[in-house]
């Protein structure tokens, strides 16, 4: 299927997740971060549709936009908001935060310079109609040992959530 | 001008794509239109519907005075709430309540994208159709979320995360239900399923049995774990604790009023409907008609495809019946007179569905129609029959019911299917 | 029958010196103005998250001074008040108050009267309890039976209607008898009703009896036991349910039930199921009674030679029926003039009403509403 209007929509999208991401850092109000980063959320798997990948932007769109981001926003809106609103918001760690964000700026400069010849086997698949098919294929053949791994470390992490929240074992 | 009329003529050209699919954007947008505005007849049915089949089971008759038989209570109750005053409560965050109703809106009426009334019938057919409609209808927590916080009321916040806390579990439960579908649509010569809506029809219609059949009782278990998630989803009875009057807890849209109310109300709506065609495309055959192999041949053809024209020409009769029993009175002049009309529209709606040329193309959409016109009537059955749950009584079930019924409903149709690739086709 | 009397101090009915609000607990207000609160109770909840730690009934809304205003009228003069009681069940109320200023004056009505009084008081019974289980039903969310109860009581409603002239503060009897005469066709309406109703019951039980959320919102919510509803003195179906076998129908007959023939229903576990299904075999029974009240309606006078001005000999008497909701007892003193001195009304309502903290405690919040309408409470009757 012959894309459309390829750069403009990458723009439009990398701007939202921009605006969203500092919106994120910047509102004073948790509930308004909260909804920003859905926004953002939501701009990163429409960027997903654009690399030809339809089933993690599914995936992105169920789980972290429906899934997490909401029980994000049931543990802000169940603690008190309005002490967090009245506190100032303080830079305490700056010169970390600018070490991070340095070595990050380099790290991006370095990828956008060397450009494609740091991933000289990349395989792009055009094809979309089988996507689904062929991440099934991969996840379940050659990566079956990693997506175990991965499934158990959500068990623990399911178990404790329950051991620490329930009232009498 | 003729590029542009060539352009409009060439999507009709391709035979079995849809204008997605297609990249015909001009007929994309006329399907989303008919969507749109089918949809919007449909809720509006609906809310008729559902005040007169409610007070017929409860022995009384619903409205009667607007319009002949109460036809034109939504119109009126419509009119009225937009005429309603708008009430925003002082302290509530604006843009967060501005914006709560028009999530919820969008993510109810944009999973009418890929929902497929017929093999070429669907705005679009996307590779992941299922998983899309499962990921945008849980975009709708997020908009019940916000409703009660922006509220800045205490009780419109319980009855709001209770009613989200519902939502999230029970889409686990569907979820289950719906792999366990996608898991037969793979039972073909290739050995990979599909997520696409209409693929799963074609993989029924292939393997010549609706996937409630299949596996007899696998599929209708599965089936029946999605009909009882999807009533919960959508917060209807007996699972509408969050917003029935007689608790303590409001519910969510309490500080709503006029418009934006009815905008919640819309997408409620909406949003039974999106999920019954959920259930039908996974489990009910989508639009294929009732026994198309079993039943076959060209005058069995031709008898299911009047059963559009048939419907409506009963629905006409029905109409004209009613009509001859209106009291005789002159203040009943106007109301028999509307109701005749309405029922000359219908038969005259059912005699061009008679045409050959027609009854062949819209046969699909019938049968689609028909089938989730039957899961709105249960949505309302179990309304006016069942008491409601107890919240804690609700995620029981969800959890520890539905959810390792649904896994090994799973379990058992992955091996069964297993089963019948080695034995039978080794 | 005497019983022990029991130590309260596991009830905590004494009032405890510690607050009423602790620092992990919510204070919750229900009511007065509540859909489902059955008139104007004011409920205050003390919750720990879900859970109901005790709860606190204001009453008082529905107050209008009945039985001050009994002080200022003369015996037949206050008749009609006290149908504004228990509004539901008016003709039970006024079978209680009537027989209570007989025994005062030392007057019985005749059998014909009495036969009358038992069906209409048993068709009264039938009516309170379709109500109650429509307004029941309607809180636990079945909305539903509602409007099938009203719709058949509404045929009772009609022989009242026929009879005296009103449909729901009857005033339909008079100290020492009944004023009016059966009308023609009163028993052939009586008949038809019992042959109309008996499928309803079936009616009514089969959209809950077995439906399985009814089960779970029912069974073992808001139970209490046998020692305390002693203790606090419930009575009626709440009482039977929990498994005491106590009808003052059969304890301390009066009118002429001893004439009938007819079973007391009783429970086990004192859950809310068992005081419906309690309730359920009460109407059925009360259509047994019906039935043989029609059969053997004696001839005679309806009402006995009662002065026009009654001046009871001065004296107090106390003397209570089987209302539906239970024991509803009337204790007047009289000064030897033509009003009485003291009226006094023992609402059964009103005493059930103090169980509502036993059978809530650990209960959920939901559940409180469903006990509240298993305790079938009329506020008019409360108050007073």
């Amino acid at each position: 299927m012959a894309p459309v209007a390829t750069p403009f929509f990458f723009y439009l999208f990398a701007a939202i997740m921009l605006i969203g991401g500092i919106a994120v850092i910047t509102r004073k109000n948790p509930v308004h971060s909260a909804l920003a980063l859905i926004v953002t959320l939501l701009a990163q798997s429409s960027i997903y549709l654009m690399l030809y990948a339809p089933f993690v932007a599914g995936v992105q769109v169920i789980l972290y936009a429906g899934g997490i981001m909401v029980l994000f926003l049931f543990v802000i809106m169940l603690v008190s908001i309005d002490r967090s609103m009245k506190e100032r918001q303080f830079n305490s760690q700056w010169v970390v935060g600018i070490v991070a964000a340095t070595a990050l700026a380099g790290l991006f400069v370095t990828v956008y310079i060397k450009g494609t010849s740091i991933f000289p086997d990349r395989v792009l698949p055009i094809i979309e109609s089988d996507n689904t098919q062929k991440v099934a294929t991969m996840l379940y053949g050659q990566y079956m040992f990693a997506f175990e791994i991965a499934s158990l470390l959500l068990l623990v992490a399911i178990i404790g959530a329950v051991v620490m929240a329930k009232k009498r074992i | 001008m003729g590029q542009i009329i060539q352009y409009i003529e060439s999507y009709l050209k391709t035979k079995d794509l849809t204008p997605g699919a297609a990249g015909n954007m001009f007929w994309a947008l006329v399907y989303i239109l008919l969507i749109f505005g089918g949809l919007s007849v449909a809720v509006i049915a609906m809310n008729w519907l559902e005040r007169k089949i409610l007070a017929h089971m409860q022995v009384r008759l619903g409205p009667m005075r607007v319009g002949p038989h109460g036809l034109l209570q939504p119109i009126a109750d419509a009119i009225k709430l937009l005429l309603k005053e708008d009430i925003m409560p002082t302290e509530a965050d604006r843009f967060v309540f501005w914006t709560a109703p028009l999530i919820v809106v969008m993510a109810a009426f944009t999973v009418f994208i890929v929902v497929p009334f017929g093999p070429t019938h669907a705005v679009t057919d996307m590779n992941i159709g299922v998983l899309f409609m499962l990921g945008v209808s849980s975009l709708s927590v997020l908009g019940v979320v916000m409703a009660g916080w922006a509220s800045n009321s205490h009780y419109p916040l319980i009855g709001a995360l209770r009613s989200s806390a519902q939502m999230v579990s029970y889409e686990v439960a569907m979820g289950l239900a719906v792999v366990a579908a996608v898991l037969m649509t793979s039972l073909n010569a290739e050995g990979t399923g599909t997520l696409s809506m209409i693929g799963i029809v074609q993989a029924q219609q292939a393997q010549g049995i609706w996937f409630i059949f299949k596996f007899f009782p696998l599929g209708a278990i599965a089936f029946f774990i999605f009909a009882v998630s999807m009533v919960a989803e959508t917060n209807r009875a007996p699972f509408d604790l969050a917003e029935a009057e007689s608790e303590l807890t409001a519910g969510f849209h309490t500080e709503y009023s006029g418009f934006r109310w009815s905008l919640f109300f819309l997408a409620e709506y909406s949003a039974m409907i999106a999920v019954s065609s959920i259930a039908v495309t996974l489990w009910l055959g989508g639009w294929l008609r009732p026994f198309p192999n079993l039943l076959s041949g060209p005058t069995w053809d031709l008898v299911f495809s009047l059963f559009p024209g048939i419907t409506f020409l009963l629905l006409a009769a029905m109409c004209f019946f009613n009509a001859a029993r209106m009291p005789k009175h002159p203040m009943f002049r106007i109301q028999t007179i509307g109701l005749a009309g309405f029922g000359m529209v219908l038969g005259l709606i059912g005699l061009v569905l008679l045409l050959p040329a027609v009854r062949v193309r819209v046969q699909d959409i019938f049968w689609f129609a028909a089938k989730v016109a039957g899961f709105m009537y249960l949505y309302i059955w179990y309304r006016g029959t069942f008491p409601r749950y107890r919240f804690d009584q609700l995620m029981h079930i969800g959890w520890k019911v539905l959810l390792p019924l649904g896994l090994a409903v799973l379990i058992l149709t992955a091996s069964v299917a297993l089963l019948q690739q080695r034995l039978w086709h080794p | 029958m005497t019983y022990q009397h029991n130590t309260l101090s596991h009830l905590e009915l004494e009032a405890p010196e510690k607050p009423f609000l602790d620092s992990n607990e919510l204070v919750i207000n229900m009511g007065p103005q509540h859909p489902a609160t059955h008139g104007v109770l004011r409920v205050i909840l003390r919750l720990d998250g879900e859970k109901v730690l005790g709860l606190e009934c204001v009453i008082g809304y529905l107050h209008r001074g009945v039985e001050k205003i009994g002080e200022h009228r003369t015996y037949t003069m206050f008749n009609p008040y006290v149908d504004r009681m228990d509004y539901v069940a008016a003709v039970s109320n006024g079978l209680g108050y009537c027989e209570t200023v007989e025994k005062l004056l030392n007057v019985e009505a005749p059998p014909r009267a009495q036969h009358i009084r038992v069906i209409l008081a048993e068709l009264n019974r039938i009516a309170s309890h379709q109500l109650w289980l429509g307004t029941h039903a309607l809180d636990i969310g079945a909305i539903t039976p509602l409007f099938y109860t009203f719709r058949d009581r509404e045929e009772i409603l009609k022989i009242y209607e026929k009879y005296c002239g009103a449909r729901l503060t009857t005033h339909a009897f008079r100290i020492g008898g009944l004023q009016y005469e059966t009308y023609n066709g009163f028993e052939k309406d009586v008949k038809n009703f019992l042959t109309f109703f008996r499928p309803k019951i079936d009616e009514y039980e089969e959209l809950l009896t077995t439906n399985r959320i009814w089960v779970e919102r029912t069974k073992d919510v808001g139970t209490i036991s046998a020692e305390d509803c002693i203790a606090l003195g419930v009575t009626g179906p709440v009482l039977r349910a929990s498994g005491v076998k106590w009808d003052l129908r059969k304890a301390q007959p009066y009118a002429n039930y001893k004439n009938f023939d007819f079973d007391i229903p009783t429970g086990h576990n004192g859950d809310t199921y068992d005081r419906y299904l309690v309730r359920m075999a009460e109407m059925r029974q009360s259509v047994r009674i019906v039935e043989q009240a029609l059969d053997a309606l004696p001839e005679g006078p309806i009402i006995a030679k009662v002065p026009k001005v009654m001046k009871p000999a001065a004296g107090e008497v106390y003397h209570s029926i089987e209302a539906p909701k239970g024991e509803l007892g009337y204790f007047i003193v009289s000064d030897g003039s033509t009003q009485p001195y003291r009226v006094r009304v023992r609402p059964p309502s009103f005493v059930n009403l103090q169980a509502l903290d036993v059978m809530c405690r650990g209960e959920l919040v939901a559940d409180v509403i469903a006990v509240i309408g298993t305790l079938d409470i009329v506020l008019g009757e409360v108050d007073r």
